[in-house]
């Protein structure tokens, strides 16, 4: 290999993120070709109303993903949180909301006690808790309320009203929350702390962390963040069922890794994984404008991550 | 020389003890809980007869062959979140191809969609060796593929597997307490057994204990990992079609609650999502521990949705306790 591509390779690999934006591109690209005229002002204010609600339960599974673990019951929580607040909100709007939030915190500080106090593997404890909480949630909807409750005013505008035409509302919530988290991670104490715990436990531990209440406190963020999530997605579709969330549980995994967030924990970043999340939406869009069946739409979502996640191995880590 | 001997005798059958109670002791408990769980619902429903128990048997079949899949490939340190739609997969191309045949004809069928669903599970393996990519990022992917695929083989829910292919989980030709379903479980034993007392079968335990230590072994590590996921395939593809026959319909989303449940079932089962620890055997019974629990739930009158939560509740409390153990045996 010349000199010059193990430049180039090395270039590509500090700076994965300017691939992926390329390929954001590269994508749009594609949707201005199959239907000249589509992509303006308009589809840009449309992609990104569709991507906050993915990018903010994603940030929570980045957040979980670079300490080692995974979250599968943040699609659980999400729907959880939407549908507790919409029922809670005719006994006032604000009450809703904080007990929906409230409901994804305890989640997640469950989640965390069992994989931090008590060791418990990721994946088995937040799918046990992911069953817990639809199960409870189930119980919940048949005690509480007969019909499927309403969202309120406030939550629809803020996951699908714009302002000055163009700019979703729900972006003043994700771009906010997006740069605290990029900052955090990058330069706070706990943000460090993250990758440290993520790459390797033990380490901390003998180095003085007390690593479960980093941990814990990761859960429960990203429980919050879960909540959050929710509510976004309950004011995007205008409405607030019992599987609300559920078909975003894996696409927050795959944004996570096609954002470039290592699986086995201790690396990545969440501008990765917010142009991630805009890639899956543009994609989406792209086979939406191809108007084929939903079947084949399935078939080529899955193809294009495993190929964009076998392009990363490859380039990103050749030994 | 001799006094060692003798002193030896016993501590070669402690020893002994101590490792099948390690092998086997989670293993004998799930069966306890199972039986202790039996005898509660024949308590709780006095009437518990042969009916009662056939049904059971019928939740269970699918679950548990699709634990055995998920058994197969945590074993050799992956995981497949595909399990789902690959039963479904099996699922409808056995009605798209039975539909108004005969009973020899469709098990022509069966046999043509065991391999084809096997192939699937294989290439599953088969990506994730080549391209490096971890086991849950490909299978989470090519879950979409076979879903994808499950739907342009049957686009909705459609009944018409032949009532002979249904009869044979459905009835019970021996006696009415040895039901079909609990027959063709036995299926899962004839492939596990040899497989688990061959070279091959210690190859896949090896790999998910200890990649390094495999390879440094002579393990062909490639050809393993695809052989536990050909299997796993495999076992899929049995569930697959007991959902065909248990239920007489072909769905192409029949799949999706298999794939976390059969996780749930191997956990409470004894297999180590770590890889390399466990074994088939608990994984059933744990199966129909799980399809038991929501039964039991409507014998009580209570809404069979508290059974979701239970079942979440009893794995935390399951895997705490195994954490727990742990910890203190550090500390």
């Amino acid at each position: 290999m010349s000199t010059r591509a193990v430049t180039t390779v090395r270039l590509v690999q500090q700076h994965s993120i300017l691939v992926l934006i390329a390929l954001l591109v590269a994508l749009a690209g594609l949707i201005e070709i199959i239907r000249p005229g589509a992509v303006n002002a308009n589809w840009v204010s449309n992609i990104l109303e569709f991507a906050a609600p993915l990018g903010i339960l994603a940030a929570g599974q980045t957040l979980v993903v670079i300490t080692g673990g995974i979250d599968l019951s943040v699609a659980n929580v999400a729907t959880a949180a939407a549908y507790i607040m919409a029922s809670q909100a005719p006994y006032g709007v604000t009450r809703g909301i904080v007990l929906g939030l409230l409901v994804g915190v305890a989640v997640g500080l469950v989640n965390g006690v069992g994989v931090a106090v008590f060791r418990v593997q990721p994946l088995i404890m937040t799918l046990a808790m992911g069953l817990v909480v639809t199960g409870s949630l189930n119980v919940y909807s048949q005690a509480a309320i007969r019909s499927v409750p309403g969202v309120p005013a406030v939550i629809h505008a803020m996951g699908s009203a714009t302002v000055l035409g163009y700019v979703p509302v729900s972006l003043f919530l994700w771009a906010p929350l997006a740069a605290l988290l990029i900052v955090g991670l990058r330069s706070t104490g706990f943000g460090r702390l993250l990758y440290a715990v993520g790459d390797n436990l033990e380490a901390t531990r003998l180095a003085g962390v007390r690593g479960w209440q980093v941990l814990l406190a990761n859960y429960a963020a990203c429980g919050f963040l879960s909540a959050v999530a929710g509510l976004v997605l309950a004011g995007t579709v205008n409405a607030a069922d019992l599987s609300l969330a559920n078909i975003l549980l894996l696409p927050s995994v795959a944004a996570v890794v096609i954002g470039g967030t290592s699986i086995f924990g201790g690396s990545g970043t969440y501008s990765g994984t917010v142009v991630g999340a805009l890639i899956l939406t543009v994609l989406n869009s792209v086979l939406t404008l191809l108007d084929v069946p939903d079947a084949v739409k399935q078939i080529l979502y899955g193809a294009i991550i495993v190929l964009l996640a076998a392009a990363y191995t490859r380039v990103l880590s050749p030994e | 020389m001799a006094t060692t001997a003798v002193a030896e005798a016993p501590r070669m059958a402690g020893m002994r003890f101590g490792r099948a109670a390690r092998r086997y002791g989670w293993t004998v408990a799930v069966y306890a809980l199972l039986a202790v769980l039996m005898v509660t619902t024949i308590i709780i429903k006095p009437d518990y007869g042969a009916f009662e128990w056939n049904t059971l048997t019928l939740a269970a079949l699918p679950l548990a062959f699709a634990a055995a899949a998920q058994t197969m490939v945590v074993l050799s340190g992956g995981i497949d979140l595909s399990v789902g739609p690959l039963m479904a997969l099996a699922n409808v191309l056995a009605l798209r191809a039975m539909l108004g045949h005969d009973l020899n004809y469709s098990l022509g069928v069966a046999l043509i969609v065991l391999l084809e669903v096997t192939l699937a599970g294989a290439l599953n393996g088969a990506i994730i060796v080549l391209t490096r990519v971890p086991d849950i990022v490909v299978t989470l992917a090519t879950s979409f593929i076979w879903a994808g695929l499950a739907l342009l083989v049957l686009a909705k829910p459609t009944p018409g597997i032949p009532l002979d292919v249904q009869n044979l989980a459905q009835g019970s030709a021996l006696s009415p307490w040895v039901p079909n379903a609990l027959l063709l479980l036995l299926v899962v034993p004839l492939v596990w057994i040899p497989l688990r007392r061959s070279r091959a079968g210690l190859a896949i335990y090896a790999v998910g204990s200890d990649r390094n230590a495999a390879f440094r072994s002579g393990v062909n590590l490639g050809l393993s990992r695809v052989l536990a996921y050909s299997v796993g395939g495999f076992f899929a593809a049995c569930g697959g079609l007991a959902l065909s026959m248990t239920t007489g319909v072909g769905s192409p989303l029949a799949g999706t609650y298999y794939t976390l449940s059969a996780v749930s079932a191997i956990v409470l089962g004894g297999v180590s999502l770590a890889g390399g620890r466990g074994g088939i055997l608990g994984v059933v019974a744990a199966a129909y521990i799980l399809s038991l629990i929501p039964a039991v739930f409507i014998y009580l009158g209570i809404d069979p949705n508290y059974g979701q939560m239970i079942q979440g509740v009893l794995i935390v409390i399951v895997v705490m306790i195994g954490g727990l153990g742990a910890v203190l045996r550090r500390v």
